[in-house]
């Protein structure tokens, strides 16, 4: 068995979360999978259900925090937005995949 | 770091709000799937449709929860909770099981906490009020050629105290017993005579007035103050505020109150507790032989010393030692061949800690066999259940549990079976406190006081203990586990045979370790019997029945010499007189007393001592007819007469072994002896007796004529057939008839005497005895279960023996065969270990061989009487076995 779809994403996931709550707003958990579905062009077939260990896990670390508020629809739904401390660490880990990145391009194209 | 923190402290909440949680979680993914089947119908999806997919980008709602829970709590303790839930509901399923199991475990840690808790209170911790005590060594003193420890003189200490740079104190701690009167009542009591930096040394600040002040202990006689211990306030004083500057009479002189210890402070003497204290300048008034501060032969004082933060004890000896090096060369009179020597404190040889270190090593190793008996026996118990639950083990195999799950359940259960036998046991020690003092013979006027203390050193012992005995417990059936077989067990179960191998041998084993050890210990409580019965009936050298022993205090009644040796003759008048009296005598010294007789260096006309020796001997004062009424033999010359007094030219009595050792073979009688520098003319030579101990070795001793060296304290000595509780009314009447204000000690037998000189080694006795017979208990009963067990996995064996024509003997003999042949190899196994083990007795053995054959047979005796009683009743069961059903089955 090829390893899971979570745990290839895990590391990436948290960064994918924090910069769409970044650029929405707060948003409940099926509009976080949504999103990141959409702008990956569907490239990411996500399982929904990883996203909550994840959003727990940046909860646990402080990086984001949870309110039970209402939808557009009118239905109950559990929010998230990102803290100070989340801007923070988003700032820091786009840089640091940044950094990655280039250099992985660096390495592909010098040979 | 910071994140690391707030992760823990989410996951320890989550513990704690499952429930919360868990709704919460449950709510958010109806919302989540109710969000996406509405978007799904917008999108134009039918009802059923819309549902599904939703439930598909899911990904599966239970899946989704059971990574979730993972993320929120800690699943390591979130499993050892739900292990602990499942292992309680397990043991109360099987309380018959359970309540064995805690029982045996109760008995073998409880043996071992109430040991720990007594090497604590009585070797390593034993003055609780004392401060920093882990930097108090005792001091003594050592003389070449002998071995152990003898007393120190004043100015020896002294003169440490001023040369001595590695220690911060010198604390002189004398116990002697004398009589306290107050008001109108008199009794004997025990108390200390101390420097004067005593309280401040050690750190105990009396809760009423004050302790000693620098210079009380100088002078003679000049500081007659006492400080009071807090029963001693509260038993004879009522507790009384206004206590301080009150006095009492000791030894019949006036002591001013000055200190009320706190409570809970016992002075600094192993096993006997102080009832009050007076400076050393008093000593005259409580110590036999004269006023000896300045005296340096005259060694009476035991001592303590702190170092210094940071000193070693060798450091400190060595400091020691060079100081002693001095004085001898210095005072060659009183210190040639003399050393002195630091003491751990559970090794102070001058007070119960070194009796009694002997025995609390031997049993420090017999609980540990106990321990391990009671666990080889609860290991059993739970083999049996083990075989019981295979069905339940392969089941949860079978659905998946890995082999490490279902071993963590299993050392669950058992660390909750030893957590519970943990706590008995601590209770158990909690009980066994004050039991040691038990064991010791009561006497008058003295308060025994021998604490265990379970401090945070015993608990965490006693959790070591527990977690060893976890894992023993947990690796039997894990052994089962190991090697279980997923198709087999459906398999009939009672196809067994009584004496196949197999899973049998993990049992059989742990029956033959539970024998031998508990061989070993009866064994060794055999041997210690028999040493003990050695001691009582081996003779002292005198008459242990026929004399009576008692005493009449006048120093504190204030009699002077003249006084007292006028009533001491009017009084042995008068009890001779006495029907069935046949001779009376007084002496200074009691045979077998506490650290009682006087040494003196001695000179002797024609032997030449070598260079490094101070002849130095121990004697007695005795009165006319002492011999006689002892029962010690005269071998040549004569004894003491009423004759042999300060008219006549001074006399002397000495032993054998004193008359082979200086005079080599000559004839003493007439030859003479100087000391104390005066001469003496030996007049007789007595057999060789004990004085200080059953067990020393024979050594010098003489005798003086107590008229020609009185001193006023002595005790006396009865020859006659009749009862102490006989004789006893018609003594103290005698003596009030002489003088109405005096009072009688105590009478006893010499027999007496000697018991409670032996105390020690009767403790050992009693519990090892104990001990052991707990041992063998437990030894018979894992023997009969593992027979019972064995008789009713092979129910269809011994059925087709009986159809086939077995008799009752057959098969009784059969069953039998098998337990005494389990039992006779733990009996060889532990006859080995016990020759390679009871040699550590050696201490405590008294002219017993550690290999003794009568006590290796007589606990070869005892082991198999309880291993024929324990194999019975399976074996009867055996032949009750019902052939036709069980072969129909």
């Amino acid at each position: 068995m090829p390893p899971s779809k979570s745990e290839v994403l895990q590391g990436t996931l948290d960064l994918l979360v924090l910069k769409t709550l970044d650029s929405m707003g707060p948003m409940h958990g099926f509009g976080i999978a949504v999103r990141i579905q959409q702008v990956s062009k569907d490239l990411l077939q996500l399982n929904q259900g990883t996203l909550y260990p994840a959003l727990l896990r940046l909860e646990q670390r402080g990086w984001i925090v949870s309110k039970w508020g209402v939808s557009e629809n009118n239905r109950k739904a559990k929010y998230y937005s990102l803290t100070r401390a989340g801007r923070k660490q988003l700032v820091e880990e786009a840089e640091s995949w940044d950094r990655m990145s280039a250099m992985i391009n660096r390495v592909l194209r010098a040979s | 770091m910071r994140e690391l923190c707030r992760t823990l402290v989410h996951r320890l909440a989550a513990l704690f709000r499952r429930r919360h949680l868990e709704d919460d979680l449950d709510a958010e993914l109806r919302s989540h799937l109710e969000i996406a089947i509405e978007r799904n119908l917008r999108r134009g999806m039918g009802p059923e449709q819309a549902r599904r997919e939703a439930l598909l980008d899911l990904g599966g709602v239970e899946q989704t929860k059971e990574i979730y829970r993972e993320q929120r709590g800690l699943p390591m303790i979130e499993t050892a909770l739900q292990d602990l839930r499942f292992g309680f509901r397990m043991l109360r399923r099987s309380p018959g099981f359970s309540s064995l199991a805690i029982l045996c475990l109760t008995l073998g840690i409880g043996a071992n906490a109430a040991v720990f808790s007594w090497i604590e209170g009585i070797l390593f911790r034993p003055y609780p009020a004392v401060i920093h005590q882990e930097q108090l060594l005792a001091l003594t003193g050592t003389a070449r050629g002998e071995a152990g420890a003898t007393a120190l003189s004043w100015p020896d200490l002294l003169d440490l105290q001023r040369s001595c740079t590695l220690f911060d104190s010198f604390i002189v701690n004398k116990i002697m017993g004398t009589t306290l009167s107050i008001g109108d009542r008199a009794e004997r009591t025990v108390g200390s005579i101390v420097s004067a930096n005593y309280f401040d040394a050690i750190g105990v600040h009396p809760i009423l007035g004050r302790g000693f002040e620098p210079g009380e202990d100088t002078g003679r006689n000049a500081h007659p103050v006492t400080v009071i211990s807090y029963q001693l306030w509260q038993g004879r004083f009522k507790g009384d505020p206004q206590v301080i500057g009150k006095t009492q009479r000791l030894n019949g002189v006036l002591h001013t109150i000055v200190g009320v210890t706190p409570e809970g402070f016992y002075g600094t003497f192993v096993g006997w507790g102080m009832q009050f204290w007076v400076p050393a300048s008093m000593e005259e008034i409580f110590e036999a032989g004269g006023y000896k501060l300045e005296d340096r032969g005259a060694r009476w004082i035991e001592a303590y010393v702190r170092l210094k933060p940071g000193v070693t004890r060798e450091q400190g000896q060595q400091e020691i030692s060079a100081v002693a090096k001095r004085l001898e060369a210095d005072y060659p009179d009183t210190n040639r061949g003399r050393g002195i020597k630091l003491w751990p404190l559970w090794q102070t040889p001058f007070n119960n800690a070194g009796t009694l270190l002997p025995t609390l090593e031997i049993m420090l190793a017999v609980v540990v066999f106990v321990l391990l008996i009671a666990c080889a026996n609860v290991g059993n118990l739970l083999l049996v259940r083990s075989l019981a639950r295979r069905h339940e083990m392969t089941v949860r195999l079978a659905i998946g549990a890995g082999r490490g799950r279902l071993l963590k359940q299993l050392l669950t259960e058992g660390l909750i079976l030893s957590a519970f036998g943990a706590a008995g046991g601590l209770l158990v020690a909690h009980w066994c406190r004050h039991a040691l003092v038990l064991l010791f013979p009561a006497r008058a006027g003295v308060r025994m006081h021998l604490p265990g203390e379970i401090d945070w050193r015993v608990l965490a012992l006693s959790a070591g203990v527990c977690l060893v005995a976890t894992l023993l417990l947990g690796l039997v059936p894990a052994m089962q586990i190991g090697k279980l077989d997923l198709a087999g067990t459906l398999k009939a179960e009672s196809a067994g045979v009584v004496g196949s191998r197999g899973r049998a041998w993990v049992r059989s084993g742990l029956v033959l370790v539970q024998v031998s050890l508990s061989f070993v210990l009866l064994v060794g409580a055999a041997l210690l019997l028999q040493s003990l019965q050695r001691i009582r009936t081996a003779s002292p050298g005198f008459s242990t029945h026929g004399v009576l022993f008692t005493a009449v205090d006048l120093v504190s009644a204030g009699y002077d010499a003249q006084r007292a040796q006028n009533f001491q003759d009017e009084l042995i008048n008068r009890v001779k007189a006495l029907p069935g009296v046949e001779s009376a005598t007084f002496a200074r010294a009691t045979p077998l007393g506490y650290g009682s007789f006087s040494t003196t260096p001695i000179a002797v006309d024609g032997y030449q001592p070598p260079p490094e020796e101070q002849p130095t001997v121990q004697y007695n004062e005795v009165g006319p007819d002492y011999l006689a009424v002892m029962g010690i033999p005269l071998v040549s010359g004569r004894e003491f007469a009423r004759t042999d007094d300060e008219k006549t030219v001074p006399v002397a009595v000495v032993n054998e072994t004193m008359a082979a050792k200086y005079w080599r073979g000559r004839n003493p009688i007439g030859e003479r002896v100087q000391v104390k520098g005066r001469w003496m003319q030996v007049v007789g030579v007595a057999r060789d007796s004990k004085y200080q101990s059953v067990r020393e070795a024979p050594k010098p001793f003489f005798y003086v004529s107590r008229r020609q060296n009185f001193s006023v304290g002595g005790g006396l000595y009865i020859r006659t057939p009749l009862r102490p509780e006989t004789i006893g009314m018609s003594l103290a009447r005698e003596v009030h008839a002489l003088d109405g204000n005096l009072a009688l000690y105590e009478v006893i037998t010499l027999q007496e005497q000697l018991d409670r000189s032996t105390s020690p080694q009767m403790v050992a006795v009693t519990l090892v005895g104990i001990l052991g017979g707990l041992a063998l208990l437990l030894a018979a009963i894992g023997l009969y279960g593992v027979m019972s067990y064995a008789v009713s996995q092979s129910t269809r064996e011994l059925g087709l023996r009986m159809a086939l024509g077995a008799g009752t003997s057959n098969l009784l003999r059969l069953v039998m065969s098998r337990g005494l042949a389990l039992t006779a190899g733990g009996v060889l196994l532990g006859a080995a270990a016990a020759l390679a083990l009871t040699r550590l007795l050696g201490n405590l053995l008294y002219n017993v061989s550690p290999r003794d054959p009568l006590a290796f047979g007589s606990a070869f005796v005892v082991m198999m009487i309880a291993s024929l009683a324990a194999c019975f009743l399976p074996a009867w069961r055996a032949t009750r076995t019902d052939a036709a059903r069980v072969l129909r089955d």
